[in-house]
């Protein structure tokens, strides 16, 4: 049965193998032209200074780890509702690269905070919702190695997923629900961006450079787990054939 | 309903009520979330004094004396009320007048927060040095600008 559910993944692996040298491409465009923005045509900003230039990794990352998360929490429910293999790939694979991007968000605000706000880390909503979020994807990750058939670990998994997707809009409305040191949303917000196009524009062009290799990290991790689950499925088989044999 | 949409179903709402239950815990534990607080929250909560607490607001505008050693005091305001902070230290790099800023302390017995953490609050607002200048000349400058408003996050 396992060799009809490879039938669409062969698709996938199709797909992969000639998508992926344009999107790592992409993304080292991109990203040679969001840095080259963020270091040397974003100004400094009238407060903050050149410290102003972490937000160009800071808030992509941000970004990016939540994407994460709400990803996989789609593919949760194509592993739960329509049984979807491909769906058990995505949700497995998206786990390591957002936690990455989430870790890069934690790291880059401390470095941001200290001359700022004067502290590394508060626990503030915002802060704590986020590092929850990291944690989130360090247990699904331990998780997945813990259950060792991999239709019961997706199973197990994407309940996890979805019952961490509660968070996500609690990492988002934190800084108006709750009084935070953090400071509110700049870009996503009711009545526009409240950062200067100056320092917008290299902000949008970083985190279409972080989305693109996200993207390219992403399709290259799930095309490695179908090989991987190819492998071990073409090793069962021999097994099998050979203690029938 | 097919097996597909009763499994959607139930995690619809096995989602829906765990996002109720994180809702109404969260609500209930309102007052340890909130980072700070404002003067008037202090003011109706009627804070004992001693009580360890974080105040927030804006640095009162001509309210800074800077004394010997690094002690510093001024008043934290939210437009409604104020209270005067005292403290002894280093200041982060954002502490300036019209500023938000959160003092971690206590208050005395005469109603003056001592604070032993002073942190900066930055706002949302990022520009260009020269458009600040510029908005500050032509008189467009916002009182909310430069000003982690207190008053957003109440």
């Amino acid at each position: 049965m396992e060799w009809i559910a490879l039938a669409n993944p062969s698709r996938f692996l199709a797909l992969a193998e000639r998508l992926l040298p344009w999107l790592a491409a992409a993304t080292a465009l991109a990203f040679a032209a969001g840095l080259y923005a963020a270091f040397f045509v974003a100004p400094e900003d009238y407060q903050q200074g050149a410290t102003v230039r972490i937000i160009f990794i800071h808030v992509p990352g941000a970004w990016l780890g939540m994407l994460g998360w709400a990803i996989m929490s789609v593919a949760a429910l194509g592993t739960l509702v329509w049984r979807h293999p491909l769906a058990d790939v995505a949700l497995k694979t998206a786990a390591p690269i957002g936690a990455a991007f989430t870790f890069v968000c934690l790291v880059t605000g401390a470095l941001w905070g200290r001359p700022m706000w004067g502290t590394y880390w508060v626990w503030d909503a915002r802060l704590t919702s986020v590092l929850v979020l990291f944690l989130m994807y360090l247990g699904l990750i331990a998780l997945w190695r813990a259950i060792e058939d991999p239709a019961r670990a997706a199973r197990a998994a994407a309940v996890l997923t979805l019952v961490g997707a509660v968070n996500l809009p609690i990492i988002k409305f934190s800084v108006d629900w709750w009084s935070t040191l953090h400071q509110p949303a700049s870009v996503f917000r009711v009545g526009g961006s409240t950062i200067h196009p100056a320092i917008l524009a290299p902000l949008l062009v970083m985190a279409l450079a972080f989305t693109l290799l996200f993207a390219t990290l992403y399709v290259s991790a799930m095309r490695n787990e179908i090989l991987r689950r190819r492998v071990r499925t073409l090793r069962l088989l021999q097994v099998h054939a050979a203690q029938g044999a | 309903m097919t097996r597909r949409q009763r499994r959607l179903f139930l995690i619809g709402t096995g989602v829906g009520v765990l996002a109720i239950a994180a809702a109404l815990v969260l609500t209930a534990l309102r007052d340890s979330i909130v980072f700070f607080n404002s003067p008037t929250d202090l003011v109706q909560k009627r804070v004992e004094p001693g009580t360890r607490i974080r105040l927030g607001g804006l640095v009162k505008t001509g309210s800074v004396i800077r004394g010997g050693n690094l002690g510093v005091r001024f008043a934290v305001t939210d437009g409604n009320k104020e209270i005067a902070v005292a403290y002894t230290g280093a200041l982060p790099d954002l502490f300036r007048e019209g500023q938000g800023v959160v003092a971690e302390g206590a208050l005395d017995g005469a109603g003056l927060f001592r604070a032993d953490t002073i942190l900066a609050k930055h706002d949302e607002n990022y520009m260009p040095k020269e458009v600040a200048d510029a908005l500050k000349r032509q008189g467009h400058w916002k009182d909310g600008y430069g000003a982690a408003a207190a008053g957003s996050a109440r």
